[in-house]
């Protein structure tokens, strides 16, 4: 999956997958058989708006106003989906 | 400051990400490389009751517990499993059944997925029905393909655990075409480790590392073709490696058992150790046993390290490798594992792959696990047998 991410493309949780706040982390974990991710406050928002219904452009859109204040949000948002899809954690809608 | 080690502050104690249940250690299965302790014949008539395994629950998912493995022996022998599962579900757990397949039915599956279970682990021992029936010692092939397709009908994650030995490990290719026919998602080749039943029957189990070597190219060109669509895990067999494993990631770092028993573990072998007092949730709690007991914070960090470890560059990589191979092998719990080639008793694994292909030893009637066995074990009978290790395995 080596394809550039667009802003109109929409992803979803890979089949399998859960994502959930964890009190006890202090964070978001993605749960899948066999292992369990602990992502950082940046991923975390970013994989928290993957619900397979939302677009790329809108994710981006909502973290801008969600964190007003971050220089190149965009750039960020786009690197850690790529990141996510590379890992399979997050899988592009048809 | 406190004293940092493997991300871990010693003065407050890690949290428990990974909770073993093994609810019971009854088996209709007799595996032959079985970890569970020879001796657990002594443990089945002390079962935790289901109040008590859902206090377990409770208790530890309030210590920060959030991966879930129910286990045993064959988790589906208990009645109260559904209940099990349901609390599991209610309280955030990510939950794993993790099961032979005897016992599972239409409507128990049916329950779990109510209940919330997040994915079912099926072992899975051979493409051959000789082999399977032979290395289980039970007439179980047909009925876990059954259970396969139902795992599948019911939208779980298929998850196959394969442990390999050297009746299989010649088939790891047609392993791996059965696992991708019957649509598995994820794939666990667990090399057999020794520990329990598969140490007894070490030299009857062991491939040879040609053969090792053989399997690991063969899935290595299978997760080429297949891609992401099955994840493969290959788990490398210390025997084989360099170095340690860094084993259960620390003890008392991450992972949790409770027996059925309810001893609780930060291993599976641990009671095997020597000067060791576990506790039993009967007595303390978890909370108590994660933080505070002194079987828990006895191999915390590194401070028990001795030489050649102690000032190892290598130290926080695998921590010494595995407190009870290194005793029950060596005879000292804090010793280097023999398995790492700078460790000074290294020959003992050297000495162990060369018994493995000397064919009289290796053609010595196996020790199959079963209800029998493990009392003429526990009852000293079968000294000879367990007499090359320091602990009853």
């Amino acid at each position: 999956m080596s394809d550039k991410i667009r802003s109109d493309q929409v992803f979803g949780l890979a089949k399998h997958y859960r994502f959930q706040w964890e009190e006890a982390q202090g964070g978001y974990v993605l749960l899948f058989p066999e292992g369990m991710i602990k992502l950082n406050g940046g991923a975390g928002e970013v994989i928290k708006r993957v619900d397979g219904k939302k677009t790329v452009g809108e994710i981006v859109a909502d973290c801008k106003a969600a964190f007003p204040d971050v220089p190149d949000l965009e750039a960020d948002v786009l690197a850690m989906l790529e990141l996510a899809v590379g890992k399979t954690w997050i899988t592009l809608k048809e | 400051m406190a004293q940092q080690n493997n991300g871990a502050s010693l003065n407050h104690p890690p949290k428990p990400f990974w909770l073993l249940a093994e609810i019971t250690y009854r088996c209709p299965l007799h595996c032959a490389f079985c970890y569970n302790p020879t001796d657990y014949a002594t443990h089945t008539q002390n079962e935790l009751s289901t109040e008590q395994w859902i206090k377990v629950l409770r208790d530890a998912r309030k210590l920060g517990a959030l991966q879930l493995g129910i286990s045993g022996g064959e988790p589906l022998l208990r009645d109260d499993i559904e209940e099990i599962v349901a609390e599991a579900g209610s309280l955030g757990y990510y939950s794993n059944l993790i099961t032979s397949g005897v016992g599972l039915t239409e409507k128990r599956i049916a329950e779990f997925k109510r209940g919330g279970l997040d994915h079912i682990q099926l072992s899975m021992h051979d493409i051959t029905k000789d082999i399977n029936n032979f290395i289980t010692d039970t007439n179980t092939f047909e009925l876990k393909k059954k259970v396969a397709a139902m795992i599948k009908e019911y939208d779980y994650p298929m998850v196959l655990n394969v442990v390999i030995h050297r009746y299989n490990i010649e088939h790891i290719g047609e392993i791996l075409e059965m696992a991708e026919a019957i649509g598995a998602d994820f794939v666990e080749l667990a090399n057999t480790q020794y520990y329990g039943w598969s140490l007894l029957n070490r030299a009857q189990l062991m491939p040879t590392r040609e053969q090792l070597e053989k399997a690991e190219a063969i899935t290595n060109k299978f997760r080429e073709r297949v891609g992401n669509k099955m994840k493969v895990f290959f788990v490398v067999p210390d025997y084989y490696a360099d170095r340690p494993k860094k084993c259960m990631n620390g003890w008392g770092e991450v992972f949790m058992i409770v027996t059925a028993n309810g001893d609780v573990l930060p291993c599976h072998s641990a009671r095997s150790l020597p000067g060791l007092e576990f506790p039993n949730v009967r007595d303390k709690g978890l909370e108590w046993a994660w933080n505070e007991s002194p079987a828990f914070n006895k191999y915390r960090g590194d401070d028990w390290m001795k030489e050649p470890c102690r000032t190892c560059p290598e130290k926080e990589k695998d921590l010494g490798g595995c407190r009870c191979q290194t005793y029950l092998l060596t005879g000292d719990p804090e010793g280097t594992d023999p398995v790492c080639s700078k460790s000074p008793t290294h020959q003992i694994i050297l000495d162990a792959i060369e018994e493995a292909k000397n064919p009289q030893i290796a053609s010595r009637p196996i020790l199959f696990r079963n209800d029998k066995n493990s009392r003429l074990i526990a009852d000293g009978e079968l000294s000879e047998i367990v007499k090359p290790f320091h602990a009853l395995p």
